[in-house]
Formats: structure tokens, sequence, C-alpha cells
């Protein structure tokens, strides 16, 4: 297929691992920031052929592994609603809640849809004026800006059945949370593509150089990934701490400065909940006072509806990299992919979920010889 | 009994991020799906209810005996929306379902039985076209629909149509291949290009349109079968077509019932509009429903007997091997990725879900 399958050249991508096995004089520890990229490098085994070059730790960059449980808690409340149709992204509908999932809501008589673009919802709130509708608004900068102009959308066309529920989350803060910590391990970061995308790397210059740490803007295809690596790698070796771009074809400096005008048009940064993290302050967009009257948690009252997450769950250490999932207590007893307690383990990219697959494949081949 | 399809879901299937599998008060979509919420409402509602050996074989059908010889019996019950898609109808897919699933058997399929919910207000145009297609497909693939039933329900009751076929098939000489019978070294062969059918319906559903247009597999298996027993016999060990759930479910199960590993080395066949379509939704053709495609596990030496006899017919051309029976990891699938690198393919819970990121 043009523009990926030439991002995907077996040839070019063994080159590509020999040159960052022979760069590396001893093992790093990176991050690659995003959900993407995470779902690249397990479906393509990218973190077994690195060897001892490199160590990956999968970042937070989920938004559907990190939308914290009380949110999902808030929607599943609305999808209960028979005056409600809950619009979402098509993978929240499974994201377990504190008693269950929108997909079990919509069993039960609740008018869960799936929609591809949050405009659908908007369309979907103009054709039933007797119903409200809500879009789960989550993800990173990235879907920021649709859902961004969803709303704008709505208040310009008076539609005033449409709400959205935001679980947005912004990437820098996240890493300033994982780079202050006293026990990081991560020497390098491959930033999100898409991210930057819109957002540009400005931001995270600063980042560089207080942390002292490489970030490289990577893309999503293995050519892509293996070349961010490389290029982190080759950065420590020097020990340079730049933010280098990668991902050429699709980011630029600067970023998209028209999508981010109609986000900080819509949007303000708030404190956000990240599941398994905690809270982290100014690492969440909310909706500014004037969109008040489109935003679900006002309109509906849910700021009474709180959830605890599970006590026996580490997730934060696992997505900070302190913690290997198998040294958790609860990894494959108390928490397996069938009864998730944290994120990692819901995911089926999440660290938690990957090793607990890979090391049902290693059991096995014991058992078998 | 066989898996019996729900094509209304099983266009909706892709690698998804959450996975939860919980015990559930209310029947999910998922439970539909073909895949692990399938198999828990077997095994938890079903199988404890009607067990007995023929249906504890979990085939695609059931050999029962019948005055000293065996016949097959195969059941499926056929929801698809909209009706109509490029490359077929829910006629197409009621005859075919059941003669394939006789077909995997080992079956060469004789007679059908159709039932019929029909919805007040359907066009009768519509439905004439299903049973055209029904009565066409029936003649092309050898078989008499023998007996048949219809109810009528309120408007809003049922989406348009949907069928139930029976079928019952005749088994000649030895063949008897079934999923328990993959051993070590057995080669693993699919009979044509993946996912064709999952997104055709996905795209009519969503309104997406692409560069081509995608049509359904739709399609006979049985005279692939039939050119199987005829050039390799006995090495033929187990046969399954990829519907709902797709490549991926077809060989977790055989996996899982032969006690064998198995390992995907190199590329499965994925046409380009179908990749096209999955990459842009987030879905991951391994899971996508097939109608017109069977995976085959043969014994090693009977490999290229086995690919030319299925790539003698049209809808068997581009056969090829994808892979291969490991000794090493009973009961799962795991690919060799293009690097080098390993990746298990499990059972998706339930329905594939776009993903955001």
């Amino acid at each position: 297929m043009k523009y990926l399958s030439e991002y995907r050249d077996p040839d070019m991508a063994r080159a590509l691992v020999d040159r960052i096995r022979r760069s590396a004089t001893r093992r790093w520890t990176l991050m690659e920031v995003c959900g993407g990229q995470t779902h690249t490098i397990v479906k393509q085994g990218i973190h077994e052929v690195l060897g001892e070059a490199v160590e990956m730790i999968h970042g937070p960059g989920c938004p559907v592994c990190v939308t914290p449980l009380e949110q999902i808690d808030r929607a599943l409340h609305l999808a209960a609603r028979p005056d409600v149709i809950f619009t979402s992204f098509g993978d929240m509908l499974r994201v377990p809640g504190s008693e269950c999932d929108l997909l079990a809501i919509k069993a039960r008589g609740g008018n869960v849809r799936v929609v591809y673009s949050p405009l659908d919802a908007v369309e979907i709130a103009r054709k039933n004026p007797d119903k409200e509708v809500v879009f789960f608004a989550v993800g990173f900068e990235t879907t920021a800006p649709a859902n961004a102009m969803a709303v704008w959308r709505a208040r310009e066309l008076g539609v005033e059945n449409f709400s959205v529920l935001v679980s947005h989350v912004t990437v820098p803060p996240a890493m300033v949370a994982i780079l202050e910590d006293p026990e990081n391990r991560v020497q390098g970061f491959l930033a999100a593509g898409h991210v930057c995308t819109i957002m540009g790397w400005e931001e995270y210059e600063p980042l560089a150089e207080r942390y002292r740490v490489p970030i490289v803007v990577t893309g999503f295809e293995p050519l892509d990934i293996l070349e961010g690596i490389w290029m982190a790698i080759r950065q420590l070796e020097d020990g340079r701490h730049e933010v280098e771009n990668q991902y050429v074809r699709s980011v630029r400096r600067e970023g998209n400065r028209s999508a981010q005008k109609l986000v900080t048009t819509v949007f303000e940064l708030v404190d956000r909940g990240w599941r398994g993290i905690g809270t982290i302050p100014g690492s969440g967009l909310g909706l500014r006072s004037e969109f008040a009257p489109y935003d679900a948690e006002r309109k509906f009252g849910l700021e009474g509806i709180r959830a605890e997450e599970s006590r026996d769950c580490h997730a934060g250490e696992v997505l900070k990299g302190q913690l290997k999932p198998y040294e958790c207590p609860a990894f494959g007893g108390l928490c397996t992919p069938e009864r998730p307690l944290g994120a990692p383990m819901v995911s089926s990219e999440g660290a938690c979920a990957a090793y607990y697959n890979f090391g049902r494949m290693k059991a096995g081949t014991v058992t078998a010889s | 009994m066989s898996a019996t399809s729900t094509l209304r879901s099983s266009a909706l299937q892709g690698v998804a991020c959450p996975t939860p599998v919980v015990d559930h008060a209310k029947v999910l979509l998922g439970h539909g799906s073909g895949g692990k919420l399938s198999a828990q409402l077997l095994r938890d509602r079903f199988l404890p209810r009607f067990g007995n050996r023929y249906l504890e074989a979990l085939g695609d059908g059931a050999r029962v005996p019948v005055e000293g010889t065996e016949i097959v019996v195969s059941t499926d019950t056929f929801v698809v929306s909209p009706l109509e898609f490029p490359g077929g109808n829910i006629g197409h897919l009621a005859v075919h379902g059941t003669v394939n699933d006789l077909a995997m058997m080992g079956a060469v399929p004789r007679y059908l039985s159709a039932g019929f919910v029909l919805e007040e207000g359907l066009d009768m145009a519509v439905l004439d076209r299903v049973l055209d297609a029904m009565a066409e497909t029936a003649a092309a693939c050898g078989v008499e629909i023998v007996t048949g039933d219809t109810k009528v329900v309120d408007r809003g009751k049922a989406d348009g149509l949907y069928v139930n076929t029976t079928g019952v098939g005749f088994l000649s000489e030895a063949f008897r291949p079934s999923p328990d019978l993959a051993r070590p070294g057995d080669s693993i062969l699919v009979s044509g290009p993946l996912g064709r059918h999952g997104m055709a319906i996905m795209a009519v559903r969503e309104g997406l349109s692409f560069d081509a247009d995608i049509e359904s597999d739709t399609a006979s298996l049985s005279p692939l079968v039939t050119s199987l027993r005829e050039s390799v016999g006995e090495g033929v060990r187990c046969l399954r077509d990829a519907t709902r759930g797709g490549l991926a479910s077809a060989l977790n199960e055989i996996a899982s019932a032969s006690g064998v590993g198995v390992e995907l080395a190199g590329s499965v066949p994925v046409p380009p509009p179908v990749e096209a379509a999955c990459e842009m939704l987030g879905l991951d053709p391994l899971y996508v429903a097939n109608e017109g495609v069977m995976v085959a596990f043969v014994a090693p030496e009977a490999e290229a007997r086995a690919l030319a006899a299925m790539r003698a017919h049209p809808v068997g051309e581009h056969a090829t091997k994808v892979g291969r029976v490991v000794p090493e990891h009973p009961g799962m699938v795991v690919l060799r990725t293009a690097l080098g690198g390993t990746r298990v393919v499990d059972m998706l819970p339930g329905d594939q879900l776009p993903r955001i990121c």
C-alpha cells in the first residue's frame, strides 16, 4: 500500500536493527510515549529483535488506558440514562468501570453508538432533538482539535442537546511526571508523531534541555520506530540531548497552528487524573467557561461520581518503568486480561497484557519440551 | 452444534485496546463474535445442558451414525445488515455457510432446510432477490432445499429477515478431517485472500468508500474439499472455514482442540483495499470475517499436492501456505513477524472495535 509498505520493508528494518545493535555500547532504556507506537512494537515484535541494545518501556500514551476510572463511571452513568444517546470511539466501549463497561450498558438498553468522528455525534444530536447526545471526548492532543470542532460546530448550529464528557490529556506534563520521579529509569523518549503533527515540538525543547534527555519525534510504522530508536541511541552515545524529528513527512516544528488555535479557543488546561498514575497538575484539557453549556459533567451534575482504583494494582510503577509487570503481586493472579485491575492489563498492547501473553507462550515451550 | 454465525457483529473486528471478559447478566453483542465470549457462552450454558459426544467434538457440524454409516448435520443462522451488499446477499450466505460447514467436516453436502423469520413490511422485491440467490446458489452447490418454514413478526422486531439453514451431507471413504487431528510438522494452508466479507459489510454500513470496491468473498468451498479428498485423502488433518472471528479464531480453535502450537510465518494474503480499510479503522484482517476462505492443516508430505488441488479452482487460485504446526506453546497461535520477532495471536474476547490510537 502506497505510503505504508515503504515503511514496513523487512530488509531495511533488519538493517536498522543491526545498526542499532552495533551503535549501542551499553543497554539504553527508552520510552515510546504513544499507544500507537506500542501497538507497532508489540505487533512486529520489535522489542524482541533489539536484544540487549535497548529496553523499551511502554509509555502512558494510550488514551483508552489512562482515562481515569471515575470518568468511565460517569460515562456509564450517562449511557444508562433513558434520555441519552451516548456516542464514543469504538475502543472505549470495553474499558471496565467500577462495575461494568459500555457494552454491558448497551445490552441493558442503553443507547450507545460508535462514531468515527465527533462531528457525527453532532449530527446525531440534530436528528434526535428529543434526546441528549453526549460524546466521550477522550484522547491526547491528536483528537483534541476534532473534538473542539464538534463543540464549536454545535454552538454555531445552536444544537443545545449536544454535550461532551471530556477526559482529554496532554503529553508533556506526563513526561515531566515520569522524569521528576526519583526512581525514573527512562533515558530517552520517542515522542508521539501524531500529537506533534498538531502541537509541533517547541514545547519539548525545554524538557530535553532541563532533564538532559533526548526526545525524538517518531512515526508509527516499523521503520519509523526503528529509525527513532536509532536516532535516540545515537544521541545517548554522543552525550547529546536534543529534540530531533524522525517523522519529517508529517511534523513541522511549529505544528498545525490553526488546529492549536481551535483547541485553545474551546479548551483550557486543567488538572487531570490518569488511570494508574494519579492526578497530574495541568495535564488535561477541559472546556472553557464560555462552552460550559456543552460540558456533560455540569449539564448532568456528575461531580459526585467518584471511584477508587484497586490498591493491589501497581500500574503507575509499571507505566513509569520502575516495575516489570511480572514483579507486581497481582500479575497473572488477581489481574489478568480477562479481569484486569489496571490499565496496562486492559489494553491488548498494554505492558502487562503483552507480558502476560508472552509469558504464556514461554511457559508453553517449557511444558512441551 | 456448529459455531453459528452472527454476521451482524462479525464485521466489527480487530486488535482492540481493552479486553476484559467477565460474567454477564445480559447477552452482549460480543457473545456472537466468535471470540472468547462466544466460547464462554457455549461452554457455560449450552454444553452443560445439551452435552453429548457429537456436540462436544465442537466441529463445524456433527457426524452422527445412521444405519451403519455416518452422515453430517450442521446448522447456521444468518443475520446480516444490510441484507444486500457488494458481492451477494443474505441468501448466498445462508446456502454457502451451511454447505461450507458440511464440507469442513469432510462431507458432500446434499440437502438443506431453510427457516425464515420475516419482518412485517419487508419489500417483496428484496425477499425475491434473496430467494433467487438461495435457489441459484443451492443449484450450483448441488444441494436441494427440501423443507422449510416461514414466520412473520411485527415491524421493528427483526432486521428485515433472518434465515436458518440446516444441512445434511454424506461422508465417503475414510475422509474424516477433524479439529483435533493437527500434529507437529503439519503445513497450514489458506485457500484465498482474507477479510473481504467483513470489510465489504463494514464499508457499506459505515458509508466508507475506497478506490476499489470490496466485495464479499461468499463462495462454496465444497469443490476444494472434494479435490483435497481425491488428491490428498487422509493427509488432510483439519479443515475450518475462517468465518466470524477470522483466520485467527479458526487457528486458535484448532490449536486448542489438537493441543499443538500454531506458528504463522511470513505474510498472510490480504487484498490491498481490505488492507487499506483495516488500516484506516485500526482493525486487524486476521480477525475479520470471511465467507469463502478456509484453512487446511495437511501432512507435510501432502503440502504440494494440497496446494495444487486448491489452486485448480477459481475460489482457491490464491491458496498459499501461511504456517506450520509446532510442538511448542500448545493451544497458542504465534506469528513470526517479518522482523524476526514474535506476536501472540490470541482469540479476541468479543468483537473487534475500531481504535482511537
